[in-house]
C-alpha cells in the first residue's frame, strides 16, 4: 500500500517566475524522507508539487517528470483530484473542517471517493484510522463533537486520521509540527515513526533535530539568493547529511552557520 | 516642560475633538429622532383606523379582514422573489469567488452590482411593458398542464400582470443585494479549509460543498434576510406590474395586492379614514421589516462570534 516516487528533472513555475529548478530525486517507499533548507529555498513548494496541490494556485506549471512507481503523475490525461486522493497531505496549520464532528471529519475523504459505506464499515474505520493517529483514546467518548474543540496537536492527529482513512500511497507533511508546542511534536513524530511501515512518508521541516530524529533519507534544498531559484543541493542518508556531508553548504547548515 | 504646558497645550486640537464628538453624537440622535418620529407619526395616524368601527373601513369589515390578504400577498411576492433569486444569486456569487478567471469574475461584479442602481421603476415599466407580455404564454401552458396545482389553476391571466409577474421582477431586484454580499462571505473561507478538502482528493464543486458553503452559511443567511428585506418594501416596480385584486390562491390570475402598492395606489385619492387606514397599513409593513432587520441582525451577529472563534 505505498508506492515509490521518482522525480526526474522537474522544474516549477508560478507564471514566468521559475521557483525550484532541475530537482532530480528518488523516495524510497515505506520511508520517511524530510527536506530541510532555510526559509524560501523551494521546499514546500517541491513538496506539493507532488501531489499537484501547488495548482491551487493560478499560474504554477511544472517542467519534467514525477513517477508514482513509474507513473506519471503529469502525464496526458491524469487527473489532479486522482492523484491527490493517492498522495494525502498534512499542512502546516491543523486544519479540521470546522463544521463537522471529530468522526465525520475522519471519513470526509472517504465519502468523497466512496458514497455508500455502510454504519459498521464507518465505525471500523473511524477507529482503525484515529487509533492509526494515536488518537483514539483521547476523543473515543466524544467522536460527535466538533474537531475544532480539540488542541492543536490533537486537531494534527485528526488531520493525520483524515489523510490516512482513505488508505493513501504516499503521505506528505508540510511542516506539520511547526504550529505545536513539544510535547504534541513529540506524539507526532512518534507517529511519522509507526507510519512508515505502511507508508511513504515526505516531510518538511525547519527543525534540524526533527530531521535527524524522523528521518531515513534528508533532502538539503537552497538558494543562492532572493528571486533565485531552490535547488536540491545534497541528497542522502539522514546520518550522512548529519554528520558528514559533501557540500559546504549543506554543513554550514546543519551545523547552524547559516538560516 | 512645566506643568502648565502639560494642561494647556493643544487647546485647538481639543476644540477640534469637541466639535467632532458633538457633531457625530448628534447625527446619531437624529437618527434615532427620525425613526422615533416616523413611528409615532404610524402609531398616532393609524389610531381612528383601528380604533373605528368595522363597517366605516374599507370592505366594511374592519382592519384586520382588510390587512391580512395585502399582508399575505406581500409575502407572497417576496417568497416567491426569494426563491427564484436565492440560488441564482448563490451560484453567481460562487462563479464570481471560485470559478471564473479574474478578470471575467470582476467584470461580472460590476455588473451585478450595476443591477442594483437601476431605479424599481424602471424594473417596473420593464416588467409591464415586456415581461408580463412575453411571459403570459407560459402562464397559459401552467394553467393547462399544472393546473390541479392550486397556485397555478385557470384561467391565466391575458395581460401577464400577475403576482407571480411581480415576483419575477422583484427576484431581479433583490439578486444584486444577496450575491454581492454571499460572494463576499465566500472570498473569506479560509484557504486552509478549501486545501484540506482538495488534499482529500476532491474536485472544485466538492470542496464548495465541504468547506465553503458550510462556513457561508450564516452569511448567506443574513443576505437573504436582506434581500426579503427589500423585496418586501419594494412599492413602485409592484405598483406597476401587478393588476390587483382579492386575494388568490392562483399566481397566474391577476389578484393579489402587497402593501406597499397598496398604499402607493391608494394614497393620492384618499381621505379621512381611509388616509389613516393606508398608514396603518404602513405601519404593518414597517413592523414586518422591521422584524426581518432584526432577525438578520441577529444572524449576522452570531456569525462574527462563530467566525471569530476559529
Amino acid at each position: 500500500m505505498s508506492k515509490r516516487i521518482d522525480v526526474k528533472d522537474l522544474n516549477v513555475y508560478y507564471g514566468d517566475f521559475l521557483a525550484v529548478e532541475d530537482v532530480s530525486i528518488n523516495i524510497e517507499a515505506k520511508s520517511v524522507t524530510a527536506f530541510i533548507g532555510p526559509s524560501g529555498c523551494g521546499k514546500s513548494t517541491f513538496l506539493r508539487t507532488l501531489n499537484r496541490m501547488h495548482e491551487v494556485l493560478p499560474g504554477a506549471r511544472v517542467e519534467g517528470e514525477v513517477l508514482l512507481d513509474g507513473d506519471n503523475l503529469y502525464g496526458p490525461g491524469v487527473d489532479p483530484v486522482s492523484v491527490r486522493a493517492q498522495i494525502g497531505m498534512v499542512f502546516q496549520r491543523p486544519n479540521p473542517f470546522p463544521t463537522m464532528s471529530i468522526r465525520d471529519n475522519v471519513l470526509a475523504g472517504v465519502k468523497l471517493n466512496n458514497k455508500k459505506i455502510s454504519k459498521g464499515e464507518a465505525d471500523v474505520l473511524v477507529e482503525r484510522s484515529l487509533k492509526g493517529a494515536n488518537l483514539w483514546n483521547e476523543v473515543k467518548d466524544r467522536l460527535e463533537k466538533p474537531g475544532s474543540g480539540l488542541s492543536g496537536g490533537q486537531q494534527q492527529r485528526l488531520c493525520i486520521a483524515r489523510a490516512i482513512a482513505v488508505e493513501p500511497q504516499v503521505i506528505l507533511m508540510d511542516e506539520p509540527c511547526s504550529a505545536l508546542d513539544p510535547i504534541s511534536t513529540l506524539a507526532i513524530e512518534d507517529l511519522i515513526n509507526e507510519l512508515k511501515d505502511q507508508y511513504t512518508v515526505v516531510i518538511v521541516t525547519h527543525n534540524m533535530q526533527q530531521a535527524a530524529r524522523v528521518s531515513d533519507k534528508t533532502a538539503f534544498f537552497n538558494i543562492a539568493g532572493t528571486g533565485k531559484p531552490g535547488k536540491l543541493i545534497e541528497y542522502g542518508n539522514t546520518q550522512n547529511i548529519f554528520s558528514n556531508p559533501t557540500v559546504k553548504a549543506t554543513e554550514d547548515y546543519v551545523s547552524g552557520r547559516f538560516g | 516642560m512645566t506643568a502648565t504646558s502639560l494642561s494647556s497645550s493643544q487647546g485647538a486640537g481639543r476644540a477640534g475633538d469637541k466639535i467632532f464628538s458633538g457633531a457625530a453624537l448628534a447625527a446619531g440622535c437624529l437618527i434615532l429622532a427620525v425613526l422615533f418620529g416616523v413611528a409615532l407619526f404610524l402609531v398616532v395616524q393609524a389610531i381612528p383606523a383601528l380604533t373605528a368601527p368595522a363597517a366605516e373601513i374599507q370592505g366594511g369589515k374592519g382592519f384586520f379582514a382588510y390587512i391580512w390578504p395585502i399582508v399575505v400577498g406581500t409575502l407572497i411576492a417576496a417568497v416567491i422573489a426569494l426563491v427564484i433569486a436565492t440560488p441564482i444569486a448563490i451560484g453567481v456569487a460562487l462563479f464570481i469567488s471560485h470559478f471564473a478567471p479574474r478578470g471575467l469574475a470582476s467584470a461580472l461584479g460590476y455588473v451585478v452590482d450595476l443591477l442594483a442602481a437601476i431605479p424599481s421603476v424602471i424594473y417596473g415599466a420593464w416588467g409591464a411593458a415586456f415581461l408580463a407580455k412575453e411571459i403570459s404564454p407560459a402562464y397559459n401552458w401552467l394553467a393547462e398542464n399544472m393546473g390541479w396545482l392550486p397556485i397555478f389553476q385557470g384561467p391565466a391571466s391575458a395581460t401577464g400582470k400577475t403576482i407571480l409577474t411581480a415576483g419575477i421582477v422583484l427576484s431581479v431586484m433583490v439578486l444584486p443585494i444577496i450575491t454581492s454580499l454571499s460572494r463576499e462571505i465566500f472570498l473569506q473561507t479560509p484557504k486552509l479549509h478549501e486545501e484540506a478538502a482538495l488534499a482529500l482528493g476532491a474536485t472544485r464543486w466538492e470542496m464548495i460543498k465541504m468547506s465553503v458553503l458550510p462556513f457561508a452559511r450564516p452569511g448567506i443567511i443574513s443576505a437573504v434576510m436582506l434581500g426579503l428585506g427589500r423585496a418586501l418594501g419594494e412599492t413602485m416596480a409592484v405598483a406597476l406590474v401587478l393588476s390587483s385584486g382579492a386575494l388568490t390562491a392562483s399566481l397566474i390570475t391577476s389578484g393579489n395586492q402587497t402593501i406597499a402598492a397598496e398604499i402607493a395606489l391608494n394614497f393620492p385619492e384618499a381621505s379621512g379614514l381611509k388616509v389613516s387606514t393606508l398608514i396603518a397599513a404602513g405601519l404593518v409593513l414597517f413592523l414586518i421589516t422591521l422584524a426581518v432587520n432584526m432577525i438578520a441582525r441577529w444572524i449576522i451577529s452570531r456569525h462574527k462570534e462563530f467566525s471569530g472563534a476559529n
